[in-house]
């Protein structure tokens, strides 16, 4: 059993890995491409706006630094780092329509708010996300209530809310193309981000 | 050098194929009660003009499924003006109006159009006008006789001069995507990008002017609202608290946003004054979802989507706050509310066995209809007129826009090739 959960915590990791690699690049790209928002008027003149980016490229921040360190460092490193720690596990799935925590999860869970519980300093970023189905306003909704409620779980468990930020992305950053039961449950969750890391 | 022509050429190859693409509108299915019509092919006089005025009046009838155009091999002359017509031979095609007009060059740059529809059995003009417009006024100048002759023959008001808002989402080649906000004809033509994102942009909104945009942007890297002016291109962010900003919907008047916000740790609906700033809460209903908020045409009233029992249902609250009152019962999903400008009819998405329609319910009797059919169909936004209904929709994993008449008698489909289309909004009729 124990071994069973391991091998899904590594396969979480590969599996986080690849999302990471994808992330990564399309944030380094985005910076490089300058002005990431741009507003024409009635003449089709281009003009930049300086909008900035920073947040939004803290996702999956957090997991990147995994995969260097899962090479490398995990002994005697940061908890956070090492593979086979419940905290590797950074996505929590959720069933239709729902923002109840699954029992699959509460382990990670707990290890994460144990973790924010003796690092007071330390927050992390929770994002919320949900399927493609249904009204794209109310799923933005839905992804909120979905991270409010993982917050909810850490918190009772010894975290506390000056640890947290909350975003919801509703259906408009699916990890998984896809149509079907198979996609949507992969795409029904919330990711958990260390900021900083 | 080379490096920096290369870069230039790589900017021209991502921009110009999508400036210049226009939706293409099909009509997937119409009315049997079309009204045939004539319409003679305007004349010009030995010069050809810029824009096919006679086709593009053409189309826009035909596509509004209420009038079927006589083949142009069927016309028996090609009148220009009332002096050329002998309603005589006209009465026997047994088609009630006939459309007549011409086009002649001022100088290079301005052209005197005339058009003049008559009523056939009657022998008699309905309408006629003379314009002198720029080269580049002149389709929107078609659209606008459209708009006459629907309403002389109709009563109602055409609806073919108004723009459509959607958003547009292309992948680019290092996998990440490209959002962008745009404005075209009522005929998919002419699109403009009035905003482009590496992150997502939606719930394009117009205010009753037509002059402005609302639309939530994760540009900051969450949902924040923004409005924008369409001529100068000039926007200001409008809510950008803590938590959730989205869902923008203008009142009647253009002076007030209704919002959903959810910095009181929950999305509740908001009516934010615009010049004041002033920010007023609506609902308090700490364990719900309230979203999606839209101004009934009194200015008095909003609906919402709200999760409040159980799952999401259409509700009916006063601006001013208070006690909501539900609104939809049938199905167990019901969201994003659109009223049209008589505050008869609702759309909006129904959910029906895990599929979700587009569906309309007239308030006073509480009866639904479900107009669409491919199970995958969201965001609904009436015709300033009330007729039909845009929303979007996905066909091969892919997102596009269609249309559909309130009776569910008429279907279009405004086709693209390459990129998702979503967020459909109609715009008001122009002053």
């Amino acid at each position: 059993m124990k071994l069973l959960k391991l091998t899904a915590g590594l396969l979480t990791l590969i599996w986080l890995t690849g999302c990471t690699t994808l992330g990564g690049n399309k944030e380094s790209d985005a910076g490089a491409a300058g002005s990431d928002v741009v507003v024409e008027d009635r003449n089709a003149d281009t003009s930049g706006i300086d909008g900035e980016n920073a947040s939004g490229s803290d996702i999956d921040g957090g997991a990147e630094t995994l995969v260097i360190a899962g090479e490398e460092q995990f002994q005697g490193g940061d908890v956070l780092d090492d593979p086979n720690s419940p905290l590797s596990n950074r996505v929590v799935y959720f069933e239709y329509d729902s923002s109840t925590v699954r029992e699959e999860d509460l382990t990670t869970l707990e290890a994460h708010a144990a973790y924010l519980g003796e690092n007071p300093s330390v927050t992390i970023r929770l994002v919320g996300h949900t399927d493609e189905r249904g009204s794209r306003e109310y799923n933005l909704a839905l992804g909120e209530r979905r991270a409010l409620s993982i917050r909810q779980t850490l918190m009772l468990q010894g975290a506390s809310v000056k640890q947290f930020q909350v975003t919801s992305f509703g259906e408009e950053r699916t990890d998984v193309e896809g149509h079907d039961e198979a996609a949507w449950q992969q795409n029904r969750r919330v990711e958990l981000n260390y900021v900083g890391r | 050098m080379t490096k920096r022509w290369l870069a230039s050429f790589w900017l021209l190859a991502l921009l110009l194929p999508w400036q210049a693409q226009a939706l293409i509108i099909e009509i997937t299915g119409g009315s049997e009660a079309a009204l045939p019509i004539a319409i003679v092919p305007f004349g010009s006089e030995g010069f050809s003009a810029p824009e096919d005025i006679s086709a593009v009046i053409q189309n826009d009838l035909s596509r509004s499924g209420r009038f079927s155009p006589l083949p142009e091999s069927d016309l028996i002359s090609s009148p220009h003006e009332k002096s050329e017509i002998n309603f005589k031979d006209w009465r026997l095609l047994r088609s009630e109006g006939l459309l007549v007009g011409k086009v002649s060059s001022v100088d290079g740059e301005t052209y005197q159009v005339q058009f003049q529809l008559f009523d056939v059995y009657k022998g008699q003009q309905l309408v006629g006008k003379r314009y002198q417009v720029p080269a580049s006024g002149l389709r929107r100048l078609a659209h606008q006789i459209s708009d006459q002759v629907y309403q002389a023959l109709t009563g109602e008001i055409g609806v073919f001069s108004t723009r459509l808002a959607f958003v547009s989402v292309r992948d680019n080649s290092d996998g990440s995507k490209r959002y962008t906000l745009q404005v075209s004809d009522s005929d998919g033509a002419n699109p403009r990008t009035v905003l482009q994102s590496k992150q997502p942009i939606l719930s394009p909104n117009w205010a009753s002017d037509g002059e402005r945009l609302a639309y939530v942007s994760f540009e900051n890297g969450k949902a924040e609202v923004f409005v924008q002016e369409m001529r100068s291109g000039r926007r200001n962010s409008v809510a950008a608290f803590k938590g959730l900003n989205s869902a923008p919907a203008w009142s009647p008047d253009g002076k007030k946003l209704a919002l959903t916000l959810s910095k009181a740790g929950n999305p509740e609906i908001y009516v934010l004054e615009l010049a004041s700033g002033k920010l007023s809460r609506v609902t308090h209903n700490s364990q719900a979802i309230d979203t999606e908020a839209v101004w009934m045409p009194n200015s008095r009233e909003l609906l919402f989507t709200s999760d409040r029992g159980g799952r999401p249902q259409i509700y009916k609250v006063s601006a001013d706050g208070g006690r909501a009152k539900r609104v939809t019962f049938e199905g167990r999903y019901n969201a994003s509310p659109d009223i049209s400008s008589d505050g008869r009819t609702l759309a909006m998405v129904h959910g029906l066995n895990g599929q979700f329609y587009i569906a309309v319910q007239d308030l006073d009797s509480g009866a639904v209809l479900v107009l669409t059919e491919t199970g995958r169909d969201e965001s609904p936004s009436f015709a300033p007129n009330g007729r039909m209904i845009l929303y979007a929709t996905e066909k091969n994993s892919h997102g596009e826009l269609a249309a559909v008449s309130v009776d569910g008698r008429i279907h279009q489909r405004l086709g693209e090739s390459d990129r998702d289309v979503r967020e459909p909004a109609w715009s008001p009729i122009r002053k």
